[in-house]
């Protein structure tokens, strides 16, 4: 919403500076957006008298001018336009200045050898309109050497404010006026409308054409005749007040109506009376219908909209653009004058269906004052007969105006309640007296009926709000809000946002970069990963690739890894902890915990290096990282099965699942299957892992913190290695297994040191080497007792395997 | 006597002239070996009388005392020496660069942290944190808040929708974290003391927004709450989270559906060379909305608005991001670059606490 100081002010009789004004308005729930102010951008340019122009003697399009800028001895200035003639009065821009229209600012030059120490300048160049044919002229009378811009009207700072949806009321200048005035910055000009009376009964009927049930469609509908009218150009106040807010004059009669509009927040519309056939009718458009609207476009129509119509046909669309063919033009005589209240959800409906975003409906979805129906018609005949002559009918008015916004039981104290400022009851009354509202009864509780044009107000709350708004905010004072035990704080966070933060630094501790992708993906890239149902696959997606909630993490990742190796950055490890959709209740979020590692950017370092290879990464680099997110979240893993073969965007034999028992699926690593390479459009070698963090069992509940009773032995441990050959498909790990189990008691570990296939070991078979450690609790063991696990580990291993020991 | 001085000095004298350990090894054998000469002058004392026992013995074992120690010291001397010429043949070029490790590798997320951030501030300050489905109902994110059904401000939030379910309703993606208040409030009774962190998603994008951005919901109900604590929270949060000593904010009468009376929240800086400065200048930065929940709200969970009362507020956790690290643009969060996730990102132990500061 803009306006012009010079315009609130015919609202406003006020002294307040253009930045009292400004600081007021955003103090009071008006945020000022922006303040132009010409007089101060157009300060450097004076008014000039050419004493002399002349032919350049080196250029035919030349002129050299003296000029006499009032400020001592006359200036040359070499000038272009077609104008620039002797006795001319025009604007100088010394050099120095800036010129708006050119983006330069003005420097002393020589133009085809002849000094020039500044410019006469066009519209154009200051902004003021498109017209650069040639350099403004003033009339004889303008003063030499005085500032341009306050001549010229131009010195009238235009304020830019938003408006909040619930403020229809503040879309006029004369309900921005009232809002000042209550705030204390000067007091409201009386804007009350004289009724006119109408010399004839108006011509044209209207009939509102609405079931019951749609009668809240079009509420009231007032119109009048003016007949007899000029229209032409609408005088200079008024195109001016107009062109400041960024609006095009076009006629006196279409000019009233956007007067209307911004100074009364009460849009109309004109008709020229000979183009309408019969009366009017006010109804649901027809199916198909279509109406040419001012726009110049052609509307079709369906049953959802209102329009008016008369015997041609659809002439308007109600309370969005009316139509060409029954428009206002200069050669209109008699006009009809529309001042109707339509329902704010409709126009809202009907400008999105057709796609028209205009003042009107713009005022009218936001709610208009529908006591101001009548006054705002009387309003603008008067202006018309002001500005056009003409006679008016008697205004035509059919339907009933709503009733009020409903009166509020209101207890004083509830300001204080709400907000903990405690503010005189009288202050407060005159806050909602100055905004319109009345205050009746006294005492601590009181009846406060809203006035007609605020119907966002509906309770208690809402005046609290107009009150401190006026009091001014800045005068609820900060109040520190206790604890509500006065303890110090018990911990907050649930065990799935603890673990959710461990895993990002566990992660990110393994050097690991957490990445934040995307929530939806292609719909292709979620069937790929296990998703794509049609419940999580967004209606209005923004763009084709971002259309359906993510399954997995995986293909935002593996895609951005692939980013990074496009921009020459092949060697990355990401992660991302986040949310996965499998279905579209809130018990279908849920929160995994993914990462790869692509190339060479292995744990312990990354790409070539004197010390070693460019090792590329396998899935047992994923395979730490999933043990070790395990171990940083501190999950016992004893219980934890790690069985060959993962989902389907892994390799089938270079892929695990992790589980505790069969139901309890966790997660999976592995290589990521080539399929999906090509399908993603990326190349490997990557390799991934993925953790549903909601599937980790839950940490037992303990009666203390004591740590259970470490029990060390004196005895020092022995290690005995054995190497057996067994057939390739024995997994190693089935192998530890079974040697830990032959001696619960005694063996403390078993790891696999050695792994050969080849020259040696015959085709199809592996050698594996176990190394097992014994760590006696009682006595240092004997030989012979050595000796006796060694045998009963090579003979258990033997069996379960068909294992033998290597020679 | 003469023979013991002549055989000191000849023995000393080899030992001296020893070069290793071995030809140490040589002359003590020659010296004090079982047929060596000092050997022989000790058995010699074997046949004396006790009185050139008493002269002599002391002579001999004086001289073997002396011996000894020379081979001692000269062992020491040449173990030394070949230590160091081992050490010095060891040396190795320790200007080698070495494998940058994980964690000089690994990053946090800039979203990531600042949520930790927000984490520590509010939870000292006895506040939980509450979490829902990004996936809502068109009830929980628009009716409950007291979004009138076709109002203009439900228009303004860009929604992103699922097709309509055989019911005719559809679910769509929360378009702000407010849909956590309501479901806080209808699963616990005031006192409530809450922030709720989380992805939120609007139909929208240019330089400044994305479809998808992050929010922080804070809400607090009980019986006396009102706008001075609102105030005071908002203050203290913003000095704590910018680490700034003081701070002036501005707060402007604005609307929201959800809350009666609302505000925005301006908060005072200074704009130099690009660079926003909290606590000094004379510019004003919209950094939040916030109110006192609306009667409505209330009612709609259940609660008594003449009984209960509070307040909530929301901002953009990637716009305080921004606004704290100097991000300037916003798109990048979500473009998985390890460049810009090495640069504005954190290392992992960049743990934000109270007690040792938010950040480092």
């Amino acid at each position: 919403m803009k306006f012009t100081i010079s315009w609130l002010k015919e609202h406003l009789d006020t002294d307040a500076s253009v930045a009292e004004i400004a600081e007021t308005l955003t103090r009071v729930g008006l945020e000022v957006e922006a303040i132009e102010d010409r007089a101060a951008a157009l300060s450097a340019f004076t008014i000039a008298y050419v004493i002399e122009a002349k032919q350049h003697p080196n250029a035919d399009r030349l002129r050299v001018c003296m000029v006499d800028t009032g400020a001592g001895e006359p200036v040359q200035v070499v000038c272009g336009a077609p104008n620039a003639r002797t006795g001319m009065k025009g604007v100088f821009s010394p050099p120095g200045s800036y010129i708006p229209g050119k983006k330069v600012t003005l420097g002393k030059g020589v133009i085809r050898g002849v000094e020039s120490n500044g410019m006469l300048v066009s519209e154009a160049e200051l902004e003021l309109s498109d017209d650069h044919d040639g350099i403004i002229e003033l009339p004889a009378d303008a003063p030499v050497g005085q500032p341009y811009a306050p001549y010229a009207g131009l010195d009238d700072a235009v304020i830019e404010i938003a408006v909040t949806p619930n403020r229809a009321d503040a879309l006029g200048v004369a309900g921005i006026a009232r809002d000042l005035a209550a705030a204390g910055l000067g007091k409201l000009k009386s804007s009350a409308v004289q009724p006119i009376p109408g010399s004839f009964p108006c011509p044209v009927k209207v009939k509102l054409d609405f079931t019951e049930g749609d009668k809240k469609l079009c509420p009231a509908f007032a119109l009048r005749l003016v007949r007899g009218v000029k229209n032409g150009p609408s005088p200079d106040w008024l195109q001016a007040r107009l062109r400041a807010v960024g609006l095009r004059p076009i006629n006196a009669l279409v000019d009233i109506t956007n007067f209307m509009t911004l100074d009364r927040n009460r849009p109309l519309h004109v008709f020229d009376a000979a183009k309408v056939k019969g009366n009017v009718t006010v109804r649901r458009a027809r199916a198909g219908e279509t109406i040419l609207a001012l726009d110049g476009k052609t509307y079709t129509l369906t049953d959802e909209q209102v329009v008016i119509a008369d015997e041609h046909g659809v002439e308007s669309l109600a309370g969005i653009m009316g139509g060409e063919a029954s428009g206002s033009s200069e050669t209109t005589t008699d006009v009809l004058i529309e001042s109707a209240l339509w329902d704010p959800l409709n126009v809202a409906r009907s400008g999105r269906a057709l796609g028209i975003n205009s003042d009107a409906r713009y005022r009218f979805e936001r709610g208009v004052d529908p006591d101001f129906a009548r006054p705002g018609l009387d309003l603008a005949t008067a202006l018309v007969i002001e500005l056009c002559g003409g006679e008016a009918s008697e205004m035509e008015f059919v339907g009933e105006l709503p009733a009020s916004p409903a009166a509020i039981d209101f207890p004083w104290s509830e300001v204080k309640r709400l907000t903990g400022l405690e503010l005189p009851q009288a202050e407060m009354q005159a806050a909602l007296v100055s905004l319109g509202f009345e205050v009746s009864g006294d005492g601590d509780r009181v009846t406060v009926a809203p006035p007609s044009w605020r119907a966002d107000v509906g309770g208690k709350a809402d005046l609290v709000e107009e009150i401190v708004r006026i009091a001014s905010l800045d005068r609820v004072a900060s109040t520190p809000l206790p604890r509500i035990k006065g303890e110090v704080v018990k911990p907050v966070l649930t065990v799935l946002q603890k673990r959710t933060r461990i895993a990002k630094r566990t992660l990110a501790a393994r050097g690991l970069v957490e990445a934040v992708t995307w929530s939806f993906i292609s719909h292709d890239q979620a069937k790929l990963f296990g998703g794509g149902s049609p419940k999580l696959a967004l209606a209005n997606p923004i763009a084709a690739d971002l259309s359906d909630m993510r399954p997995s993490l995986l293909p935002g990742l593996i895609r951005a890894a692939q980013s990074n190796a496009d921009r020459g950055f092949p060697d990355v490890a990401l992660f991302e902890v986040g949310q996965v959709f499998k279905s579209d209740e809130p018990e279908g979020q849920l929160i995994a915990a993914t990462g790869l590692r692509r190339g060479t950017a292995r744990l312990d370092g990354t790409g070539r290096h004197w010390d070693g290879g460019a090792k590329n990464v396998d899935l047992f680099d994923a395979k730490a990282d999933v043990l070790g997110l395990l171990s940083g979240l501190g999950i016992p893993t004893g219980g934890l099965q790690i069985v060959a073969g993962g989902p389907a965007w892994a390799h089938p034999g270079r892929s695990a699942t992790l589980q505790f028992g069969p139901k309890g699926v966790i997660g999976a690593f592995g290589e990521v299957h080539p399929k999906i390479l090509k399908a993603l459009d990326v190349k490997g070698p990557l390799v991934a892992f993925e953790i549903h963090l909601d599937a980790l069992p839950l940490p037992k509940a303990k009666p203390t913190k004591v740590k259970p009773k470490l029990a060390l032995s004196d005895f020092q441990p022995v290690t005995r290695d054995f190497a057996f050959i067994v057939d390739k498909a024995v997994a190693a790990g089935d192998m530890v297994k079974t040697a830990q189990g032959t001696d619960r008691a005694l063996i403390a570990n078993v790891g696999v040191f050695d792994l050969y296939e080849g020259a040696g070991v015959e085709a199809g078979k592996k050698s594996v080497a176990l190394a097992v450690t014994l760590q006696p609790t009682e006595k240092t063991l004997t030989e012979a007792e050595i000796e006796a696990v060694g045998s009963k580990i090579v003979a258990e291993i033997g069996k379960r395997y068909g294992a033998t020991l290597r020679g | 006597m003469t023979d013991i001085a002549t055989l000191e000095r000849d023995v000393l004298a080899a030992i001296d002239s020893a070069a290793d350990e071995a030809a140490v090894e040589d002359v003590r054998i020659g010296a004090l070996g079982k047929s060596g000469s000092i050997s022989a002058l000790l058995k010699t004392l074997g046949g004396m009388t006790p009185d050139e026992r008493k002269e002599k013995g002391p002579q001999i074992n004086g001289l073997r005392d002396r011996v000894q120690g020379a081979i001692a010291a000269r062992k020491e001397a040449l173990g030394e020496a070949a230590l160091e010429a081992r050490l010095a043949s060891e040396r190795v070029d320790v200007s080698l660069p070495v494998q940058d490790g994980p964690e000089a590798r690994g990053r946090i997320h800039p979203i990531s942290q600042v949520i930790d951030e927000i984490t520590a501030i509010f939870g000292d300050m006895g506040f939980a944190i509450a979490e829902g489905p990004d996936v809502e109902t068109d009830d929980l994110n628009f009716t409950k808040l007291n979004f009138p059904v076709g109002h203009p401000a439900r228009e303004m939030h860009d929604t992103f929708f699922f097709a309509p379910d055989e019911n005719g309703e559809r679910k769509l993606l929360r378009t702000h974290t407010s849909p956590v208040q309501v479901r806080t409030m209808l699963a616990q009774q005031p006192p409530i003391r809450v922030i709720c962190p989380g992805r939120t998603y609007r139909n929208d994008s240019d330089q400044t927004h994305t479809p998808m951005f992050h929010q922080v919901e804070g809400l607090v109900i009980d019986k006396s709450a009102n706008l001075g604590h609102l105030k005071w929270i908002l203050e203290e949060f913003c000095k704590s989270f910018f680490e700034i000593d003081d701070v002036k904010m501005r707060f402007r009468p604005s609307f929201f559906p959800f809350t009666e009376p609302s505000m925005e929240v301006d908060i005072q800086c200074s704009r130099k060379g690009g660079e926003i400065r909290f606590g000094e200048g004379d510019d004003w930065l919209e950094i939040l909305g916030c109110g006192m929940v609306h009667p409505n709200v209330l009612r709609n969970c259940g609660l008594d608005p003449e009984v209960y009362q509070g307040f909530a507020w929301g901002m953009g956790i990637d716009r305080i991001a921004m606004l704290k690290y100097g991000m300037p643009d916003l798109r990048p969060f979500f473009e998985a670059d390890v460049r810009w996730l090495a640069h504005y990102g954190f290392r992992p132990l960049d743990l934000p606490t109270l007690t040792g500061g938010l950040s480092s």
